[in-house]
């Protein structure tokens, strides 16, 4: 079983990035919530406002937090390569990560798993040929009495059934249509 | 008849979320009765008498960790609430913050107060973000209406509210690991001592306590320590929130007041009405997955033959040889179709996955136990590994910096106690193991007397 944590950051492309105004401003918010001195706190909520934009955490963005915050990007590196939500290579618009620990398995998520490779034409881990979905599996969500459970862009999708999950690929098909 | 409920009575109000259905309905009385009629030393007394327990797993007296707290001149003390909810079979934490923020919020008031705390944070888990968002509308709101802030009620109590996400790693529930993610680190336990009593979140003191830990301490003020020390059994006072899962007919968010018997928890009218599709009970974890796996003998009696009570106390009768724990109540049902080797598996992955990397014991076992449980669940396994994934257990257990490898180890020593032969059918049948589960496994509760 591959460990997701041992994802390397993705060093194909080092042209620097610039954060939009927008950005700064709720990156500065984030920051003025901590004490003087301890700024670095914010670094895990500024990770997440940056994967939510860009879709996954670049090197280059991680060293424009890095510059922000004022430390080292090894600092920055390390704690997004520590925690499970930050994707540290490029994945499609919609990452559905399903779980699949005890809870959800007792009641049916490896056969969601299976339904979901089948549908889309992928194995886990990986991503449609047309870069809308990257499916991969998590561990325990934190939503075991509503088995069996995924999330994608911080939506938790519930009491799965194969239909169910035809449902809400529909759903992001068509949105993503709208957008 | 369901007992009484202190926490989440009030969800199915409607709007109970929003500051003005709440306040209407009674709340933002214990922050009302802290600071304008009491000590902050009061607070922490009525919380000793209270007898409450710390919800999320360990079942520490709260009272005694919050009168551990250095009080240093000049030096700022921190109250952080630890909402990274990540146990699997644990969601009720959720529950609370989603239907009733307001008491999250009241409760660390009405804490922070009592332990001379400014600024107070609510640490959650990365995946419920959308929970930070209610949290921070809920503090926006007390704010607006000024118990938050300067001088709340005109108590000249400064209070400020903080919640910050974590990014997806279960060891961030460990009380030091939360700290060290807090500050914006990754999340390596620390070495203890000091406690974070001493020296927590940024060196200060600090006292780290779970979601319902904080919320509980709002009827405790309300009612008084001693009225909720009324509710329960022997060292179990008060009320429980319950996240039940599995094969059950009704899984869900259950309070209860600690005492209820596990029958009546499993099948009664009131709670989760019996095993889902008329199939049998098989197994149950009833603390969330580190602690250990019951058979269904041992589920609803002791091996005394008591009939088992949702407490800290009878969860645990028998000791480890034929009881569990009540951990953060995380209940977790198993029926008879279900396969207790590839549970175990999806455990020992999960905890696998989990482990920091710090500790070499639980970096190295939790992955050779995945790896063993791995060949057994794919019927590639002999019987020296079911003896091997013992001998790994006695290795990491008690041998890291945290939890997290007993945590690991507990599940899997449980089910090679209780499951035996069915791991042996695994290695005896592997090609059947592949198209069948084992089904109910039989009693051997004299055996297991003599352990």
């Amino acid at each position: 079983m591959p460990n997701m944590k041992i994802e390397s950051p993705n060093t194909q492309d080092s042209t620097p990035i610039v954060f939009s105004a927008e950005m700064i401003t709720e990156i500065k918010s984030v920051i003025a919530m901590f004490p003087e001195g301890r700024e670095k706190s914010a670094i895990i909520r500024i990770l997440h406002i940056v994967q939510t934009h860009y879709g996954w955490t670049s090197v280059p963005a991680m060293n424009a937090v890095a510059d922000i915050l004022n430390i080292q990007p090894i600092e920055v590196y390390e704690v997004a390569s520590f925690y499970t939500m930050f994707h540290l290579n490029p994945v499609g618009n919609y990452v559905f990560e399903v779980c699949r620990t005890g809870p959800c398995m007792i009641v049916g998520s490896d056969d969601i798993i299976a339904y979901i490779e089948e549908k889309l034409n992928v194995k886990v881990g990986g991503t449609t040929a047309d870069g809308m979905f990257t499916l991969k599996t998590a561990e325990c969500l934190g939503a075991c009495g509503y088995a069996p459970v995924l999330q994608c862009k911080y939506k938790f999708h519930e009491h799965l059934t194969k239909e169910k999950v035809d449902e809400i690929i529909e759903a992001y098909r068509t949105a993503s249509l709208v957008n | 008849m369901a007992g009484r409920k202190l926490l989440i009575e009030n969800v199915h109000i409607p709007g109970i979320e929003t500051y003005d259905v709440y306040r209407k309905n009674g709340g933002y009385a214990s922050v009302e009765k802290a600071l304008k009629k009491m000590t902050p030393e009061e607070v922490v007394e009525e919380v000793k008498k209270s007898g409450l327990r710390g919800r999320g797993g360990a079942g520490f007296p709260t009272g005694m960790k919050w009168s551990f707290l250095a009080k240093p001149e000049g030096v700022p003390r921190y109250l952080v609430c630890n909402a990274d909810e990540s146990e699997p079979g644990t969601f009720k934490d959720r529950y609370l913050m989603e239907k009733i923020p307001h008491l999250l919020i009241e409760g660390m008031i009405t804490s922070s107060y009592a332990l001379g705390a400014n600024v107070s944070y609510i640490y959650i888990r990365g995946e419920f973000m959308y929970i930070l968002h209610i949290l921070e509308k809920a503090i926006a709101e007390a704010r607006a209406n000024g118990m938050l802030g300067k001088n709340i009620m005109g108590s000249g109590y400064d209070l400020e509210l903080v919640v910050a996400p974590g990014g997806g790693a279960y060891i961030c529930g460990e009380e030091t690991a939360l700290l060290e993610s807090l500050e914006g680190k990754r999340g390596n336990p620390r070495m203890k001592p000091p406690f974070p009593a001493v020296k927590g979140l940024w060196g200060c003191p600090t006292v780290v306590n779970n979601v319902e830990t904080i919320a509980a301490v709002v009827p405790i003020v309300n009612n008084g320590g001693e009225e909720y020390a009324k509710i329960g059994i022997e060292r179990s006072t008060g009320t429980k929130l319950i996240s039940a899962s599995g094969n059950l007919v009704r899984p869900g968010v259950y309070e209860l007041e600690m005492g209820v018997s596990v029958e009546e928890f499993i099948y009664g009218d009131d709670y989760c009405r019996g095993i889902a599709n008329g199939k049998l009970l098989k197994a149950c974890i009833p603390g969330g997955s580190s602690v250990p796996i019951l058979p269904a003998h041992l589920v609803t009696k002791t091996a005394n033959g008591d009939n088992r009570l949702m407490t800290y106390e009878s969860l645990a009768d028998g000791g480890f040889a034929s009881g569990s724990m009540l951990g953060s109540g995380g209940f977790i049902v198993f029926d008879e179709d279900q396969c207790i080797v590839r549970n175990t598996y999806t455990f020992a992955r999960f905890y696998a996955h989990e482990s920091c990397g710090q500790c070499s014991p639980c970096r190295e076992g939790t992955g050779w136990m995945e790896k063993v449980l791995h060949r057994l669940e794919n019927g590639h396994g002999t019987m020296e590994d079911i003896t091997l994934l013992e001998e790994i257990n006695k290795k990491i257990e008690g041998n890291t910096i945290c939890p997290l490898g007993d945590a690991a180890a507990w599940p899997v020593a449980a089910a090679i106690r209780h499951f035996r032969e069915e791991f042996e059918w695994h290695v005896t049948h592997p090609a059947e193991a592949q198209i069948r589960n084992y089904g109910l496994i039989q009693p051997r509760v004299e055996e297991i007397k003599a352990l």
